[in-house]
């Protein structure tokens, strides 16, 4: 089937694309070529570095101006775009729903940037008095004309009397949005990491929470099940984030990651320096739930982990329920994903608790220990696949006929106009949360929304019905 | 950062003065909520108007990326479009190699007709030269020799979105269209919608036209790319406008433009180069305008206006004396794309309504006068002043110091429309937050109907939800 597929292409593409597909069976060594360039003129669905910073990491970060530096397009795309949710007044400490830009002309790519790059700042302090600091996120240009953001940056600190960081996130950097993620912690530990201190003493139960961007509330939703158990999200990474929670974010005891891929370096670096422990946590269906804050409750006392039963004993009978409706009309259905970050190993759990099966699994942006941690979630025979083409999906998705695609919104309508019921499983379609106890009737309510309603009968008008093969 | 109710009150009472308006409107550098958007996303959606057509960058995959987001998430419709992937290497070297291998691998994947090419920001800013590029890719066998190819150059710092689709539309008469044949003819109107994202729109055009009797082709037509039918079969591309009438186009009897801003640049290729007899209008929203866009049918084409149109507008103009009192004197700010604002306010002014605060993120002086100048043929205009290549945040104060009845525009709007605590009717794009409007045409007769339809409803809606009980009723 693959070979098929891949049939298609030119002889080049055909032998790099095959290394990125793989079919997991038994004693499988399980390699796939990952975090490689894309191929050109092949429709991909990835983004770039400035989307990976910007869009992703920074941009949640509440209190925060995160100027899009460059020509006016990407601030705008990326404007409201990720479902971000964020308490606060906006204007006043919330300014995430907004977008500024410091809408490059001809001139400032001929003479550079800087000085207007200084100038946007000045205007921010001046028009956003209480904004605790501000990013600046470059798109290609700024790179390209050899601008010194960081200078500018440093002097505007001063002047400015806040937090000002630069972001050397430019478009053409990397291959994708993944270093973007990575460039972004970088400059979170450079410019804010241990900057402050808070004022009370750090308790035995503080934690942050990590890589969590709170799409459609899922930051609330996990941390309501932390809060439960006995702990204290002091800091939420970045989603609802704040200034002085990521500057003051080294005093915990433990970091909880959902999102490996965007942000296990900066766990990597805390745990270095300020011998912060790290561990991965998966908050999707009750199974996984459960068995995570069982995971999450042994780093600590038993207080915590007497709590943690309670948690799960509190709400498992509230599942099953959830479960007991909606398993009979999902049972044996299967599904294919084709997500980024974590999204195409964490959710399996959550849809096997409704009886359904993955047969097809790939990210957008993934590297090696992605796929290291996802071969083992899978059964055997599943398609895996590493920043699959357009074409290539469509391809498997018409030989697999699933019973239902989870992608992004550029996959969503291709899979519609072929009648294959579909979920955006980057912003939730729209619906959510989907993390925690919270998510997990939305979840399950979606699935079968999608799968069961009735509109999608309604594809084949009457007259042609009997001309089916 | 424990700020209280009392100080956030405090900074956004601060806010909505005349001094922050003052300060606000003195901002040089900083953009804020931009009404607007670069060159490249105008230009892929001109060329998915070419039937076949893949719309390649020439760019970094991430523009592609956004692109195809921001246009699939107005229309709820797949978009494709492919980009060459320049990287860090490209930005040293050039992007050559990767403008090759992307020109064979998607020619020889996705099999389309013809490609419509146009440049990110990097690929202007390192100075690559397309159409060499493309040449090479011919010499070297990556596309046949005769294989259609259109490009644009479409830098987005400069012009905005609209500038980008009149730049690609030139690009592909330049590129593709066959030379004009003497005085001879195809006998076919050449119909030039002009940047518009509602579909609803574009099929009213060409009904319209139709009931005229005329033959037409629309250029571009992506009217099936913004709204296409569920047959449960996905089709990469969709019907628009074929390749042989895109070669033909310089035989047209005439071309008619329906926006002004959108286009000037082929505008003046078309008239000054090319020679051929071409009308533009202001698009067609409203009565009056539509009237106009009917009797320039009726002038360069010697077809009359057949009785089924002059029905339609007597039910307009019937719907437009039913809810007159709705939106009489109601005081209103809108934004978007020139074409637009122009288009809309005299449908506000023929209606009564009192346009106040306009403002057009990518307006010029060109549009300032024009659109003053339509504000001093009614007395309903004098309270109307413009503000061109302001932002929404400039949108914000105005608002708050000056406040109207109702804000127009997409959905880029509601932050501020909340915030001022008046309703915001969707016009424009993108409108990313409620479902179909762009279905539903804004232009033509039926256009009115569905304007006046929408902000009487909306105002009568926003009465009974906030209305004190005693007030509360069932005529209204």
């Amino acid at each position: 089937m693959i070979e098929d597929i891949l049939s298609a292409y030119p002889e080049k593409p055909q032998k790099l694309r095959a290394k990125h597909i793989a079919i997991k069976d038994e004693g499988c060594s399980c390699a796939i070529k990952s975090n490689i360039k894309c191929i050109p003129g092949l429709m991909t669905a990835r983004g770039c570095a400035y989307a990976g910073a910007k869009g992703v990491v920074w941009g949640p970060i509440r209190d925060m101006i995160h100027i899009s530096h460059g020509p006016i397009g990407c601030g705008y795309y990326s404007w409201g775009m990720r479902r971000n949710l964020t308490s606060g007044t906006v204007g006043v400490d919330t300014f995430s729903p907004m977008m500024f830009s410091s809408d490059f002309s001809e001139s400032n790519i001929v003479y550079g940037g800087d000085k207007k790059l200084a100038q946007v700042m000045k205007e921010v302090k001046e028009l956003f008095p209480t904004a605790q600091g501000i990013s600046i996120c470059s798109e290609c240009p700024v790179g390209l004309i050899g601008d010194d953001i960081e200078s500018v940056a440093k002097k505007a600190t001063k002047e400015l009397d806040m937090p000002i960081v630069p972001v050397r996130c430019e478009g053409f950097r990397g291959i994708s949005q993944s270093l973007g993620h990575h460039i972004a912690n970088d400059a979170v530990r450079d410019y804010l990491l241990g900057k402050k201190e808070r004022p009370e003493e750090v308790g035995p139960y503080d934690i942050s929470l990590i890589g969590d961007y709170n799409i459609g509330g899922d930051a609330w939703a996990s941390k309501k099940i932390l809060e439960e158990m006995g702990l204290n999200v002091k800091n939420v990474w970045t989603g609802d984030g704040t200034t002085e929670g990521m500057m003051a974010a080294h005093q915990v005891k433990l970091n909880l990651i959902h999102c490996y891929r965007s942000m296990n370096y900066i766990c990597r670096h805390m745990e270095e320096t300020y011998g912060i422990p790290w561990m991965e946590f998966n908050f999707f269906g009750p199974t996984k739930i459960a068995e995570s804050i069982r995971k999450i409750a042994a780093m600590f006392d038993e207080t915590i982990q007497k709590k943690g039963e309670e948690v799960i004993a509190k709400y498992q009978p509230i599942m099953q329920k959830v479960i007991d409706t909606y398993r009979p009309r999902l049972e044996g259905k299967k599904v294919m994903l084709y997500v980024g970050g974590l999204r195409p190993r964490h959710t399996i759990g959550a849809y096997e608790d409704l009886g359904m099966e993955v047969v097809g699994t790939g990210y957008e942006f993934a590297h090696k220990d992605d796929y290291e941690r996802t071969f083992p979630e899978m059964t055997n025979e599943t398609v895996i696949y590493d920043d699959i083409t357009e074409y290539e999906l469509d391809e498997f998705v018409k030989r697999i006929r699933p019973d239902l695609v989870g992608s992004g919104i550029k996959e969503k309508y291709v899979f519609e106009k072929m009648g294959v019921p579909f979920r955006q499983m980057h912003s939730w379609d729209y619906s959510g949360p989907y993390h925690g106890y919270d998510g997990f009737p939305i979840f399950a309510r979606d699935m079968d929304m999608a799968i069961n309603n009735p509109a999608r009968f309604l594809i084949k008008a009457p007259w042609n019905k009997d001309k089916e093969v | 950062m424990c700020r209280s109710a009392e100080d956030t009150q405090a900074v956004l009472d601060w806010m909505a003065t005349e001094e922050y308006k003052e300060k606000n409107f003195a901002r040089e550098a900083l953009v804020i909520n931009a009404p607007r958007t670069c060159q490249p996303y105008g230009a892929m959606l001109c060329a998915l108007g070419i039937e076949g057509c893949l719309p390649f960058l020439h760019g970094s995959q991430g523009c592609a990326a956004y692109f195809r987001s921001a246009l699939t998430r107005h229309t709820r419709e797949p978009v494709p479009m492919v980009s060459d992937s320049m990287t860090e290497d490209a930005a040293v070297f050039g992007g050559q190699a990767n403008l090759i291998e992307g020109l064979r691998n998607a020619y020889t994947t996705y099999k389309p007709s013809i490609i419509g090419m146009f440049s990110s920001c990097m690929a202007e800013v390192i100075g690559d030269d397309m159409k060499s590029f493309i040449i090479n890719a011919r010499t070297q066998g990556a596309i046949p020799e005769d294989f259609p190819i259109a490009y644009a150059n479409t830098p987005s710092f400069v012009g905005s979105h609209i500038t980008g689709y009149d730049n690609m539309l030139k690009g592909l008469l330049n590129s593709l269209a066959d030379t004009r044949n003497g005085k001879w003819t195809n006998g076919r109107l050449y119909v030039v919608p002009g940047f518009d994202l509602y579909a609803g729109n574009l099929r009213e055009y060409k009904r319209m036209i139709k009931a005229m009797g005329i033959y037409m082709t629309m250029l571009p037509d992506p009217t099936e790319v913004l709204d296409s039918p569920n047959t449960g079969e996905y089709k990469m591309y969709q019907p628009g406008t074929t390749m042989g009438e895109l070669a033909d186009a310089l035989n047209a009897s005439g071309f008619l433009f329906l926006q002004k801003y959108s286009t000037a640049g082929t505008r003046k290729f078309v008239n000054n180069v090319q020679k051929i007899t071409s009308e533009t209008i202001t698009m067609p929203i409203g009565v009056q305008n539509t009237d106009a866009f009917l009797m320039t049918l009726q002038q360069m084409t010697g077809k009359p206006i057949p009785a089924e149109l002059e029905a339609e507008r007597g039910r307009a103009v019937d719907a437009a004396i039913d809810a007159h009192q709705y939106i009489h004197g109601k005081r209103f700010a809108l934004y978007g794309d020139p074409d637009l604002l122009l288009g809309l306010v005299g449908f506000l002014l023929e209606m009564g309504g009192m346009p106040v605060h306009i403002l057009c993120g990518n307006g010029s002086e060109a549009f300032t006068k024009e659109m003053e100048a339509l504000l001093a043929t009614s007395p309903y205009g004098a309270e109307g002043k413009v503000y061109s290549g302001k932002d929404l945040w400039h949108m914000r104060s105005l608002l708050l110091t000056d406040p109207v009845d109702m804000l127009i525009g997409d959905t880029h709007g509601k932050q501020i429309a909340k915030d001022a605590k008046v309703p915001l009717a969707r016009i424009g794009y993108f409108m990313t937050d409620r479902v179909h409007l762009h279905r539903q045409p804004i232009i033509g007769y039926q256009g009115a109907i569905n304007l006046i339809t929408t902000l009487a409803n909306t105002f009568l809606d926003e009465g009974d939800r906030t209305c004190p009980q005693e007030r509360f009723e069932m005529l209204k």
